[in-house]
């Protein structure tokens, strides 16, 4: 198997390079699980107190769009499937996708790649070596948290079908980000195309199981797989085959790219370019525009259509609830089905909040990515100062976080307005309920430019920040964490409109503090070295 | 400022990374108006220099000073007036090299579009071409092109041919000498002697951070020995015997040996002694001078000098 040779050493290669990269991801996600489970005996002591729960939580539309289909919630494995597993499976696809692209296009894209090419290394070594990382890292990763779960003492079918169904869901993904990485010459397009995809199985499931009328849309869904496998709720193995069958499906559709295209070329050709540059290409927010406006426009369109779909099931989720009987009686108490929509909206708002806030740290981050490739050098060896050089990034990570949030906020309030029959005032108000999310974003954002001015090395630790505040606020609760804690998020923070009113108080300090770590992490800035 | 202040003026620049010593008390001076060779082994300290002179590391101890000014403190107004080639040069994926140019040229403050055309047809550059397509030589072009088509006082090149074919290296050379004679300044790190002899009027040699020699190439080649073979009119007995005098071999009457510049006198009146028949004296070659400097920096990282 020449095709293959060296792939042994490329494994050893990848695992010595992933050694502090895939450890943590592993035992933040085997811990969670176990973690819910504890925290629903302390939260739910009683028989009394859990038995009602899937009748009147778990009925919830909106917090079904976020979390997926409530099968059981009176035992601490089925309430930590509900709770967690979605979610779950999302972390473990992108782990895989990072993982893969790490090992295959990016080392395409620096010459790294040939280097080891013109070694003993088969055509196919460098995709079989990832493929094998990251498979086997989910295997373990789901092993990790089986055991995690039996410690817990929870049922053993259950545990394995948690474990099972999170593996799943990395399968399809390392298939799916094998085949990205054939498309594009570029890793950050391929992550793209990667995570797009994982996006567009969320949405599918958040539409599916949210609303009774698209069902069906759930099983189009790689992440509502992982639910329908119905951990410790009457576990239906075969929809494992789904996975595995999709798994070997898309990695034989990877594999049979890479055997089409040149190494360091894409499938989709590259184009040809202007003799001369535009004459508006004069400055670092023209450059800036350039690198940006591909994922900014992405994004938008993304968001757009992604509320859209969410905003055109919220006039359902009222007429859902009239089905369960213990459900109407309590939001009647709240308010009606009035009530039940906004705070679906609300809970698709805090969502895109942070999903948002990850653009926002891609598009600060990206300033530190011209650094790193010494793209930077030449730029500052023009008139241009630092300053304006990093702040022309960040315009992008601040404004156009807001851009991307309105385009969320129009599409659902749109698409909600037009079944509601009040477009301007259902798009209104779901573009206020976006733009609340914004200073939050910004914090975020702020954090990713402190540690590009103090210790740009580690500026990576900026995603594992962003993530730390979206896990705590979501799982904060439910972890029965202490609230001092759940507040260090400032997606804590955030008012929850259109259910609730503005309270501009937070909105206020946290737009200020983001100032503050700007203003500290550019002043760093101008004093360090580059490079 | 005047025209007779020094391009560049650098005096005991210091800078660590941690523990390494990347410069150790490096002086550079380079006047108005000359191309400047700056040479010295991989990991000397020739781009952490041409760095700080561009702003991008700040030096730990030492002054520097560019044409005048504080390269730290006044960035813009310094690099509006110079353009630098990076050894290894990487562009934007998604622009052209044509675009590339162009805006390396407007962000400097403008450039010269005829010569921008001109440099684009002579280095046969396809300026259509996405980033990411071109060659490691090519892409070295974009970023020459942009650097040599602006209006600018300064050159800072970090071994720009280094990914050059020899017809372009030509090239070149030639656009270099008409920046010569526009008056322009250049420093020009680079591993191509060739490239050094034709091109620069003074060399700078570093080694471990610190300058070692500065000077004309005719003074550098002072500094060192002379190849000298004769045939004499009797035995050169006592040769071997002279200070300086290295690597001495006899055949009957003809003697070959190396000797250094200073003793260069001392050993002629020793061979006329004897009686000098035939004589060829030949200079060191730039190889022998620069192998000279760059092995004795590895046998001193030995810790064993190879000449006391």
């Amino acid at each position: 198997m020449t095709a293959l040779a060296g792939t042994g050493q490329l494994v050893r290669l990848a695992l010595r390079r992933d050694r502090f990269v895939l450890p943590p991801w592993l035992l933040v996600l085997g811990l969670l699980p176990a973690g819910v489970a504890n925290a629903y005996e302390q939260l739910y002591p009683t028989e009394a107190m859990r038995e009602p729960l899937t009748a009147t939580v778990g009925a919830n539309p909106a917090l079904a769009v976020l979390l997926g289909p409530a099968f059981d919630l009176s035992t601490p494995g089925g309430f930590t499937a509900w709770r967690l597993l979605g979610f779950h499976a999302v972390v473990v696809a992108l782990m895989v996708i990072f993982t893969v692209t790490r090992h295959t296009r990016a080392e395409e894209e620096t010459a790294r790649y040939e280097l080891l090419a013109s070694g003993v290394i088969g055509r196919y070594a460098p995709l079989t070596a990832a493929v094998l990382v990251s498979v086997g890292a989910v295997t373990l990763g789901g092993a990790f948290a089986v055991s995690l779960l039996l410690a817990a003492g929870l049922p053993v079918a259950g545990s394995v079908a948690y474990g099972a169904a999170l593996a799943a869901a990395g399968w399809t993904f390392t298939g799916v980000a094998a085949i990205a990485a054939q498309l594009v010459p570029f890793a950050r397009t391929s992550n793209g195309i990667a995570t797009g995809v994982l996006g567009a199985a969320f949405l599918l499931r958040g539409l599916g199981d949210a609303s009774g009328e698209v069902g069906w849309l759930s099983w189009l869904s790689p992440v509502g797989w992982a639910q329908q496998l119905r951990p410790f709720a009457g576990e239906r193995w075969w929809v494992l085959a789904l996975s595995a069958v999709v798994a070997v499906g898309t990695l034989g559709v990877g594999y049979v790219l890479l055997g089409r295209r040149d190494a360091g070329a894409g499938i989709l050709a590259e184009r040809i370019g202007r003799t001369h540059a535009a004459p508006s290409l004069r400055s670092p927010l023209a450059l800036a525009w350039r690198l940006h406006r591909g994922s900014l426009i992405g994004w938008s369109i993304g968001v757009a259509i992604s509320g859209a779909a969410f905003g055109a099931i919220a006039l359902g989720i009222g007429d859902l609830i009239g089905d369960n009987p213990t459900m109407r009686e309590i939001f009647m108490r709240m308010g009606g089905s009035e009530v039940v929509i906004d705070a679906f909206l609300a809970q698709i708002a805090g969502m895109f909040g942070m999903i948002v806030a990850f653009y926002g740290v891609q598009a600060a981050l990206r300033a530190r990515g011209e650094e790193v490739v010494t793209r930077l050098e030449p730029v500052l060896a023009t008139s241009v100062t630092r300053l304006r050089f990093v702040t022309s990034h960040l315009v992008f990570a601040l404004v156009g976080s807001a851009v991307v949030l309105l385009a969320a906020g129009l599409g659902a309030g749109v698409a909600h307005g037009l079944r509601a029959g009040d477009v301007a005032g259902n798009a209104g108000a779901m573009l206020g309920a976006a733009l609340v999310q914004l200073p939050a974003i910004w914090l975020v954002v702020g954090v990713a430019v402190v540690l590009y001015g103090f210790a740009p090395r580690r500026t990576s630790a900026a995603w594992g920040i962003a993530a730390g505040f979206v896990l705590l606020a979501l799982f904060g609760p439910v972890l029965n964490l202490d609230p001092a804690l759940v507040d260090v998020s400032p997606f804590s923070h955030v008012p929850r409109l259109p259910s609730a009113d503005v309270a501009v108080a937070p909105l206020v300090w946290l737009t200020a503090l983001a100032a503050v770590l700007f203003a500290a992490g550019l002043a760093a800035f101008r004093r360090r070295d580059i490079g | 400022m005047d025209d007779t202040t020094p391009a560049i003026a650098v005096t005991g620049l210091t800078k660590s990374f941690g523990r390494t010593r990347a410069l150790d008390g490096l002086d550079l001076t380079v006047t108005r108006g000359e191309i400047h060779g700056f040479l010295g082994p991989n990991g000397s300290g020739k781009t952490t220099t041409i760095r700080m002179l561009l702003g991008l590391l700040k030096a730990d101890g030492g002054t520097a000073r560019l044409l005048g000014g504080d390269p730290w403190t006044d960035v813009a107004s310094l690099h509006r007036r110079l353009a630098y080639v990076p050894g290894d040069v990487n562009l934007w994926p998604n622009l052209s090299g044509g675009e590339v140019i162009d805006l390396l040229g407007r962000l400097r403050g403008g450039l010269d579009a005829r010569r921008r055309d001109d440099l684009i047809e002579r280095f046969d550059l396809d300026p259509r071409k996405k980033g990411r397509t071109y060659s490691k030589g090519n892409r070295q072009k974009v970023a020459i092109i942009a650097a040599l088509s602006s209006n600018v006082d300064l050159l800072l090149l970090d071994e720009p041919t280094a990914g050059l074919d020899p017809l372009m290296e030509a090239t070149f050379q030639t656009a270099i000498q008409e920046d010569r004679a526009q008056g322009r300044t250049v420093l020009l790190s680079s591993h191509i002697l060739a490239e050094v002899e034709a091109l620069c009027d003074r060399v700078s040699i570093i080694r471990n951070g610190k300058t070692v020699e500065t000077g004309t190439l005719d003074e550098l080649r002072h500094l060192t020995r002379t190849s000298i073979t004769a045939e004499l009119a009797g035995p050169a007995d006592g040769l071997a015997t002279l200070a300086d005098v290295h690597d001495v071999k006899v055949d009957g009457n003809t003697v070959r040996f190396d000797v250094e510049t200073a003793a260069l006198d001392e050993a002629l009146k020793h061979l006329t002694s004897v009686g000098v028949r035939s004589l060829v004296s030949q200079p060191p070659t730039l190889e022998e001078l620069f192998l000279r400097h760059y092995t004795e920096e590895t046998a001193r990282a030995n810790g064993k000098a190879r000449r006391p």
